[in-house]
């Protein structure tokens, strides 16, 4: 399945952005990253290139993908499906498959180059101090394992630790991501769980060694909608008792409203922009991010068309050698947009990949006014 | 959050009385008939190659050259042979090779095969190539043919005539494993295993073998029927058991020779044998049926 822009979920973005402005005002401030991001950043990408070897789709799958996520800081990678978002996130733990190769750029996480380091730092890394959830609960569960073990091994793996007292652990986290009979459920089978349950136990396994990231690929697509919110919840409350930071790939524009402090926007393989969340629905500064915007279903507009992107995204190698977007772009000029764009920052914290918005030619509407 | 806790509380007790997998396989293999009467047949022959002394009528290797080829009667169920050793007795004595050849043949196989086919399915590359191009040169070979140059090389014996088998069985074993292990290797819990930092080696002993355990044992069962038949060809040949230790496919050799002095003695090794091998093919096709491997005609 596709998700198209049309699919994007975020009926409820601009309700939830409304109400998040109202809170913050009331003085009682989300639970999301505090204040401007300073110090040196958790997870730094940088340039980051993932290409096919061999040459036969040039230019690469993902190109020069920069980005930062700070502690305790909740980062949104969005975009449509085969933008590059999930090679990106899988890239940073090199869980990337064996036919595609990281051919540019370092992925620094706590001083530490991931692409470059030995196989045991690696591992010691995964797992560890970062942790990764998966989009599909069912198949990332070993069906021969009692939950239990499953996340226990975890703590064994690291921590060394003894089989019964890792168990013990396993017993409390489950408790912690919100299983109910949690010692019995120990030496449950995945299959005897149900979708929201088994992605608990994921998160579970996750969080075990109480990592300062956690990579949550897509954790809520598979999921039907009150189990997302509930799931959405449980990260939430992880995030303000651990002070997690979170890399989030997501379609769905309701969740990075509601849970995410950055953004940072994938188109085709390049970061299209990058931005506060803010940012991003009050004044999107990339024709995609507009679009994306426009193409959420929103309350009030009933009867009316819903706007789409038309066309869709270009496969790896026959990307335009001009903006990746031009084709699709209701503001494209023909002149300019078929010339590459350079990224370019607008604020300390805003990129943008369209050259006609950073020249202040073009304006872009957001989701939200005033 | 109470509505999770109401929800998962009601299909905690709807599961909790599902038990594991692995009992269920077992459970589902005994109560078919066929099955049940196969595992009672193998443990039975395992238990008499473990208490065959206890259990035999006669001493097998003691002659009685005064009564060669004696028909059956109450001293000597099955008769005796052209040396006039009692053949009950002979069958008893040889069952513990019929126990002990295929397990033979069968582990080194399984350790050749199980390790390549593992790498090679998770990780493919050059293990992958060159097992590959191995596998499929021994498989180019008649198997027979195969085995009779790795005896030729190593000299006759039951565990040097198994060890060629084994060799032989290997590349069949690699490719199953192999093929079981690529399925598994596609699912998210492999990737989910390696993002939690288990190693390759861990990766596939502890997340994968468990998942690839049906096929496998399916095809474990059914080469122990094949090595069976193998190792009594071999003896048939003579590259096998030496004499005075007798085995199925000695006796059956013994037996063919003297069939116009006592057309009998071919009976009872042929049908031990016949009954063992269909008691492994059994197991086998209801462990594939229990698991719900398709049947591959």
């Amino acid at each position: 399945m596709t998700p198209g822009p049309g699919q994007l979920n975020g009926a409820e973005a601009a309700a939830d952005l409304r109400q998040a402005a109202d809170l913050r005002q009331a003085g009682e401030g989300r639970q999301k990253g505090d204040g401007p991001q300073a110090g040196e950043p958790l997870l730094a990408v940088k340039g980051l290139t993932i290409d096919l070897p061999g040459g036969a789709v040039q230019p690469g799958l993902v190109e020069d993908v920069t980005f930062d996520v700070h502690k305790g800081r909740a980062v949104a990678l969005i975009g449509e499906s085969g933008c590059g978002k999930s090679l990106t996130s899988m890239a940073i733990l090199g869980l990337l498959p064996a036919a595609v190769r990281v051919t540019a750029g370092s992925v620094m996480f706590d001083g530490v180059d991931l692409l470059t380091c030995s196989k045991r730092q690696l591992r010691r890394v995964r797992g560890g101090p970062v942790g990764m959830v998966f989009q599909e609960p069912m198949s990332s569960l070993n069906p021969t394992m009692t939950v239990g073990d499953q996340i226990a091994e975890v703590r064994r793996l690291h921590l060394g630790e003894r089989r019964s007292v890792a168990l013990k652990q396993a017993r409390e986290l489950l408790e912690r991501v919100g299983i109910p009979k949690a010692e019995k459920r120990l030496r449950s089978y995945p299959h005897e769980m149900s979708g929201g349950m088994q992605q608990r136990v994921m998160i579970a396994a996750a969080i075990a060694c109480e990592p300062k990231l956690l990579i949550a690929d897509e954790p809520t697509t598979a999921l039907d909608v009150t189990i997302q919110a509930e799931i959405l919840e449980l990260l939430r409350d992880l995030r303000r008792d651990l002070d997690l930071a979170v890399l989030l790939v997501t379609h769905d524009l309701g969740v990075v409203a509601d849970f995410c402090d950055d953004v940072v926007v994938m188109y085709a393989g390049h970061i299209a922009e990058r931005t506060p969340v803010d940012g991003l629905f009050y004044e999107p500064k990339h024709p995609y991010s507009s679009a994306l915007l426009s193409a959420v279903p929103q309350s009030g507009r009933a009867r009316t068309n819903l706007t789409v992107i038309s066309g869709r995204v270009p496969s790896a190698g026959q990307f335009p050698t001009g903006c990746r977007f031009e084709p699709r772009c209701e503001h494209s000029v023909d002149s300019f947009c078929r010339r590459p764009q350079a990224d370019t920052a607008l604020a300390d914290d805003h990129r943008t990949r369209c050259g006609r918005v950073a020249a202040g030619e073009l304006t872009l509407k957001g989701a939200v006014r005033g | 959050m109470t509505t999770t806790a109401a929800t998962t509380t009601g299909t905690a007790t709807a599961t909790a009385t599902r038990r594991s997998r692995p009992l269920n396989v077992v459970r589902s293999i005994v109560r078919r008939p066929a099955s049940a009467v196969a595992v009672g047949f193998v443990l039975l022959l395992v238990f008499l190659a473990i208490a065959g002394p206890l259990v035999s009528p006669h001493d097998p290797e003691v002659q009685d050259l005064g009564n060669r080829f004696a028909g059956l009667s109450s001293t000597h169920l099955l008769g005796t042979d052209e040396f006039g050793r009692d053949v009950a007795s002979r069958i008893i004595q040889a069952s513990r090779i019929a126990v002990t050849a295929p397990l033979i043949s069968v582990g080194v196989a399984l350790l050749i095969g199980l390790p390549l086919g593992l790498w090679a399915g998770l990780r493919g590359g050059v293990v992958d190539a060159v097992a590959g191009r191995l596998a499929d040169t021994i498989l180019s070979l008649p198997a027979l043919v195969g085995a009779l140059a790795i005896v030729a090389v190593l000299g006759p014996g039951l565990v040097n005539a198994m060890l060629a088998v084994g060799i032989i069985f290997a590349p069949g074993l690699f490719r199953v494993v192999r093929g079981a292990t690529l399925a598994v290797a596609e699912e998210t819990f492999v990737e989910s295993a390696v993002a939690i930092g288990s190693s390759t080696r861990r990766t596939l002993w502890v997340h994968i073998l468990p998942n690839i355990a049906a096929p496998l044992l399916v095809q474990v069962t059914i080469l122990m029927g094949v090595a069976l038949l193998a190792e009594a060809s071999l003896s048939f040949i003579g590259l096998g058991v030496q004499p005075p230790d007798a085995s199925w496919g000695s006796m059956l050799k013994s037996a063919y020779t003297n069939q116009f002095d006592s057309p009998f003695s071919v009976v009872p090794s042929g049908v031990a044998m016949v009954l063992t091998v269909l008691a492994f093919n059994t197991i086998g096709d209801s462990i594939r049926d229990a698991v719900g491997l398709r049947r591959r005609t």
